[in-house]
């Protein structure tokens, strides 16, 4: 318990730092283009139209307000994937600081992470103009959106953790990891609708893809106007939770090692 | 403990166990596994080394390269860990075990300056009222707001140093960093640490340069191949170190 207090005011103490390494990443993203932060709604919206005139007209689904699904999808799971992926190299990246000066490790990951969650943010502006673009009318259930952004900001910095300490001792999962990305997306109901899955996948992908408890919960209050299924949130509570606590507990286990493998 | 005692080493031993290759893929693990080689290739860059610093005292530490100088310094700033022993420090503690590390070439000067300052564990209101001083220590005022990758090395250690040494911390460490800048700028920066040492900071200092250890400190230890060959009085431990060196 102790330790936990005193952790806790190395977190406060270090606030500013956080703010710093997340300020940097967001500025430096955009640094010398000319369209600067815009480019965190355009880039989605490009996208999403590119693949909606893809599945219209080449797979014909449908799923009844395509764009919006599709977005929703496209938004949440990249979060996931790029805040997951720039944390597995935040220790190994910063090596050289982390040998030169005391300060505490986590603060790497969990900015890396924060600053996508950020980019996340500006990339909701591409959902409203899709929104507003396909008469999506808001309701009263929106107010459960930050909940949900909030479980999967838990679940990427468990991931995080755990991913950015295995790596400094084995960085093949730097490698791998891209690969596991392609096959997680597909695995998620991203641009396809969840019936399409053959049934003992499907029975899985529901019960076991955090990401599908995710998407589908912000589609359901988008889309269904109504509140998410109780034992999705649940779900989605719960693995976050469990994998931050996995995570941190991996990451403070290791940590005083990492300086022997950088 | 002693009052007075603010850097306590204890038998201080520091294992690094792959010193001679790294295992950072899983093929190799398991190969290495299975013949049994894991742990076989220790190395200890330091081992049982001990020494009390009282506040106010300043310590040379030398020793050819690879003795282990850097790796003690890391030791009591909490870089590292010791594998036996311990280290009890009672102060704060500004490293220059590299001067702007942490420095970030994309952003600019002033970017860096509160990214820096935020490394070091400072808060934004302090870094704020102190902006001035430090560009003024730095003398770097016309180039703020250049992107630091296109400073030389020696304006980036002017501003580091001049960050590091902003407030005054009770313990000081610097590791061969003032080798970079230009004459002058060393001064300043030699009459900076002579002003904290005489308001009662300690020094621990690593160089090559024998008489700047013998100008700024007090005290000193020498090691080779991280044992602990003397420590004591200044001169007596340089002059003994540099009869090993064969150069007197």
């Amino acid at each position: 318990m102790e330790m936990f207090i005193k952790r806790l005011q190395g977190f406060y103490q270090y606030r500013f730092l956080m703010e710093q390494l997340v300020a940097k990443d967001i500025k430096l993203k955009y640094r010398r283009s000319v369209l600067g932060y815009l480019w965190s709604i355009l880039n989605p919206l490009m996208i999403m139209t590119i693949m909606v005139i893809v599945f219209s007209n080449m797979f014909r689904s449908d799923i009844a307000n395509f764009p919006v699904y599709l977005i929703i999808g496209q938004t949440l799971f990249n979060f996931m994937s790029e805040s997951t992926t720039q944390a597995i190299v935040s220790i190994t990246g910063n090596a050289a600081l982390l040998k030169k000066t005391y300060v505490p490790k986590y603060v790497f990951t969990v900015s890396k992470v924060t600053s996508s969650f950020v980019n996340t943010l500006f990339a909701m502006g591409a959902l409203i103009i899709v929104f507003i673009v396909c008469r999506v009318t808001p309701n009263v259930y929106y107010i459960l959106i930050p909940f949900i952004l909030l479980q999967e900001y838990v679940f990427c910095l468990g991931l995080g953790l755990l991913l950015a300490q295995g790596s400094v001792f084995f960085r093949d999962i730097q490698h791998i990891y891209a690969a596991f990305i392609t096959a997680w997306m597909y695995l998620t109901p991203l641009f396809y609708p969840i019936t399409l899955l053959p049934e003992k996948l499907r029975y899985l992908v529901t019960r076991l893809n955090p990401m599908y408890f995710y998407i589908a919960e912000f589609r359901q209050v988008v889309l269904e106007c109504r509140v998410p299924d109780m034992c999705l949130m649940a779900a989605g509570t719960a693995v976050a939770g469990g994998i931050l606590v996995i995570g941190t507990w991996a990451f403070l286990r290791t940590q005083n090692k990492f300086i022997l493998y950088i | 403990m002693d009052r007075d005692c603010i850097i306590k080493v204890k038998d201080a031993t520091v294992r690094f166990n792959m010193a001679s290759e790294k295992i950072d893929n899983l093929k190799e693990y398991f190969v290495k596994l299975v013949k049994r080689e894991l742990l076989f290739q220790e190395f200890f860059a330091l081992q049982d080394v001990s020494f009390e610093v009282k506040r106010g005292e300043a310590w040379g530490l030398v020793g050819v390269n690879g003795s282990g100088k850097s790796t003690l310094l890391k030791l009591i700033c909490g870089i590292l860990k010791p594998y036996q022993g311990y280290v009890e420090i009672n102060g704060s503690i500004a490293p220059l075990i590299e001067l702007g590390a942490g420095f970030d070439g994309e952003l600019t000067a002033t970017e860096n300056i509160y990214l820096n300052g935020a490394v070091l564990g400072y808060s934004k209101a302090f870094m704020d009222s102190h902006y001035d001083e430090i560009v003024e220590f730095a003398e770097l005022r016309d180039f703020m707001n250049m992107p630091i990758k296109n400073y030389s090395s020696g304006m980036a250690a002017r501003l580091g140093f001049a960050i590091a040494t902003i407030v005054r911390p009770e313990i000081l460490i610097v590791d061969e960093v003032l080798a970079v800048g230009d004459a002058a700028f060393q001064e300043k920066c030699q009459r900076r640490m002579q002003e904290m040492l005489a308001g009662g900071t300690t020094l621990l200092f690593v160089s090559h340069a024998i008489e700047d250890v013998r100008a700024l400190c007090d005290h000193a230890l020498w090691l080779q191949k991280g044992k602990m060959m003397r420590k004591g009085e200044v001169n007596e431990v340089c002059d003994a170190y540099m009869r090993s060196l064969g150069m007197e």
